[in-house]
């Protein structure tokens, strides 16, 4: 298979999580599309590093996969603190930055 | 020890040093007495070493120290320092001189003062001493103006001293204004001086000014821009007008700053720069010849006054004139030797006035009366300095006075002469007027039951006039011995037409103020237009008053109406337009993570479109 092959793979899933971003009205829905999209780009490094041959884009998609778990913990714990004080999860109603 | 310009510096800082203490130290300056004996003592150090510096430098030549101020590559900007030579010297001894008596008269004058303003007036009295001193013997333009402004300050707050009286800080506000008036002219003139010739330094000046090397083309307007700081701080027409007024202020203070000194410093830079004027000859002539109208115009104005202090401050704006009329006629050394005299005898009649006023707490001279036998030791002092005043041979003021005359008929100016020689005979009727009815005759009605606080002065206040007087008649005695340097062979004849129109203005005085054989309204009567034109001042000050109503007041209320509606209108709808634009822009922000999403992603669909466009 071809470098085309992964990328459309990696254009599909970005897709799939910006759609899920977008249209989600769930707090956690929206970070799992923010999850898809994260992948979808190291899908795309790994592609690059392999056919390439230059092991760099390897070693920057394991950091990328370590910060998010980071940021997925951050995020679940910040939903769940919402949670308890606003008792909703539902980004609609979450508007404390309207202008 | 014997170089002058060390003394003279060590006479300046005294007092700088009294000021600074008393203006930093507030216990101390609280406490009155305290802030009075330290600025009196070291008044008196300071004299001390003024006449030690006089004494050094009276063999001629001059001596400098000088300090750079604000220091440039090419020489530096500003320069501060001490020139001592005679002149300056002889005028640093007045200034410290009359400033120590007054400091010392003050205690007696002030003494019903409270504590913390009491202290407030020597701190005054210190700054003005330094300032003064600092003017007399400024090396250059630029000290010699920082110092002319700042006699101007202390001049203002010691008019306003009394600040709660309205008529003390509106008489301080025009004194202020007036001279400012006069002094921008000044610095006008000095810096196209320094345009031209490149140096404000004095001595630099001078030896271009030998070496015919300042450009003559427009060096009348600069001598006349420097005149009308010098008419301003002098009070010559135009500009008297605050004169009189400054009279709200202590007695004391117009002894100081109103007759002996800040008044004279006009009359002083012009005897310092008259190698300068003497290049523009035109000018010279508008010197000579408005003295000789101010001399005229405040002698009248001074025959109809009833306020004692104000007699003298018209008194005071004569004599003015008179050695402004010589230094035009072009010999500085007749007006600087009258400047010297006056300091002493106006000194004098102003501290004997203040003693009167002290007295018998009234200004006006037809309610006082009779006090020759209640006051006799201050009258014998007011009629040593009115004597002097009127010219009177053996009294100060005989022998400056006919050189002046002497001058400006060895000038060439035969009508400022008359004109002069009349105004000498007014001032000996309207100072004998004063004598006469506030001095002789009867006891006023008003005064029959307070007769008994009507007293001599307290020491503090009798010892300065002792001094004062016998200074006044000890230059009149031996000044002609050690003759001052004649310039110029004054004609025969004029020693006698001095004496004989001081004679016939007292004898006149006398007539109608005394024996009454000349009714005061018959002589009214003939003059009255003049009369009445004079007693509301030719119409000067109401002249001024318009100007300042008329053009100032509106000209500052149209300025006000340009800021508050147009330049703040422009403001205000600028600043409106940025907030209806901001309260529209925030409309976009919906705190809807999803709507930033969308913002995100279309702001890099329609990037990657941008940078793919074909071209």
């Amino acid at each position: 298979m071809g470098l085309g092959a992964y990328l459309t793979l990696a254009a599909a899933l970005f897709a799939i999580g910006l759609f899920g971003v977008i249209t989600r009205r769930n707090t956690i829905g929206i970070l799992l599309g923010i999850e898809l999209m994260l992948n979808a780009v190291n899908i795309n490094l790994v592609a690059f590093a392999r056919f390439n041959a230059d092991v760099v884009g390897m070693i920057f998609t394991v950091f990328t996969i370590c910060i998010t778990v980071a940021e997925v913990a951050l995020g679940l714990a910040i939903t769940i603190l919402i949670f308890r004080i606003r008792r909703t999860v539902v980004a609609d109603h979450l508007d404390l930055l309207k202008g | 020890m014997t170089d002058p310009a060390f003394l003279a510096l060590t006479a300046l800082l005294l007092p700088a040093v009294s000021f600074l203490v008393l203006a930093i130290v507030g216990p101390l300056r609280r406490h009155g007495h305290a802030a009075a004996y330290l600025s009196i003592v070291l008044s008196a150090a300071a004299l001390v070493a003024a006449v030690a510096a006089w004494r050094v430098s009276a063999a001629g030549g001059f001596s400098e120290r000088l300090w750079s101020w604000i220091p440039a590559e090419a020489g530096p900007l500003a320069v501060l320092g001490v020139l001592a030579d005679g002149d300056s010297t002889l005028m640093l001894i007045l200034v410290a001189l009359v400033s120590f008596l007054v400091q010392v008269y003050s205690l007696g004058y002030l003494s019903d003062e409270t504590l913390p303003s009491l202290g407030r007036y020597y701190t005054y009295q210190s700054l003005f001493a330094f300032s003064m001193m600092g003017l007399v013997l400024a090396p250059n333009f630029v000290q010699l103006f920082i110092c002319w402004e700042l006699v101007g300050l202390c001049s203002y707050l010691l008019i306003g001293y009394w600040y709660t009286r309205p008529e003390a800080a509106r008489a301080a506000v025009k004194a202020f204004w007036i001279t400012r008036a006069g002094d921008t002219g000044m610095l006008v003139g000095i810096v196209l001086l320094w345009y031209q010739t490149g140096t404000f330094d004095f001595l630099q000046l001078l030896q271009l000014a030998d070496a015919g090397l300042i450009p003559l083309e427009g060096l009348g307007v600069i001598t006349f821009c420097i005149y009308l700081g010098a008419a301003g701080k002098s009070a010559q027409f135009p500009f008297h007008v605050w004169l009189p007024d400054a009279m709200e202020g202590p007695t004391p203070v117009s002894a100081l700053i109103h007759a002996a000194t800040m008044v004279t410093a006009g009359v002083y830079l012009l005897t310092r720069m008259v190698w300068l004027f003497r290049l523009t000859p035109d000018v010279m002539e508008i010197v000579a010849w408005n003295g000789a109208f101010t001399a005229l115009l405040a002698a009248v104005l001074a025959c109809v006054q009833t306020d004692i202090k104000r007699v003298l401050a018209y008194s005071t704006v004569s004599q003015l004139g008179y050695m402004m009329a010589a230094i035009g006629a072009g010999f500085a050394s007749a007006g600087f030797l009258h400047l010297l005299t006056h300091g002493i005898f106006k000194a004098l009649l102003f501290l004997g006035a203040g003693a009167v006023i002290h007295a018998s707490a009234t200004n006006d001279i037809f309610q006082m009366g009779g006090l020759g036998r209640r006051m006799p030791q201050t009258t014998i002092v007011f009629v040593v300095g009115a004597l002097s005043l009127a010219g009177i041979p053996f009294f100060g003021g005989f022998f400056s006075k006919e050189e002046i005359l002497g001058a400006t008929l060895a000038g060439g100016f035969p009508g400022v002469f008359a004109i002069l020689l009349f105004a000498a005979f007014l001032t000996a009727f309207y100072m004998f007027r004063v004598i006469f009815i506030a001095f002789g005759g009867a006891p006023a009605p008003s005064h029959g039951g307070g007769e008994s606080h009507v007293h001599d002065a307290p020491p503090f206040m009798a010892v300065p006039l002792w001094i004062l007087a016998l200074l006044a008649v000890g230059v009149g005695i031996f000044l002609p011995f050690v003759r001052w340097q004649a310039e110029f062979e004054a004609p025969h004849g004029i020693t006698y037409a001095a004496i004989t129109v001081a004679v016939l203005g007292i004898a006149l005085a006398y007539l109608v103020y005394q024996r009454r054989v000349i009714s005061a309204d018959t002589l009214a009567a003939v003059l009255g237009p003049i009369r009445v034109a004079a007693q509301r001042r030719f119409w000067l000050d109401d002249l001024f008053a318009g100007i300042y109503r008329g053009i100032m007041l509106r000209f500052a209320w149209a300025v006000g109406w340009v800021d508050r509606y147009l330049v703040d209108g422009v403001l205000n709808v600028l600043s409106a337009w940025t907030l209806m634009a901001g309260d529209r822009l925030r409309r976009i922000q919906t705190g809807q993570p999803q709507d930033y999403v969308y913002g995100v992603a279309l702001g890099v669909i329609a990037l990657l479109v941008w940078m793919r466009w074909p071209r």
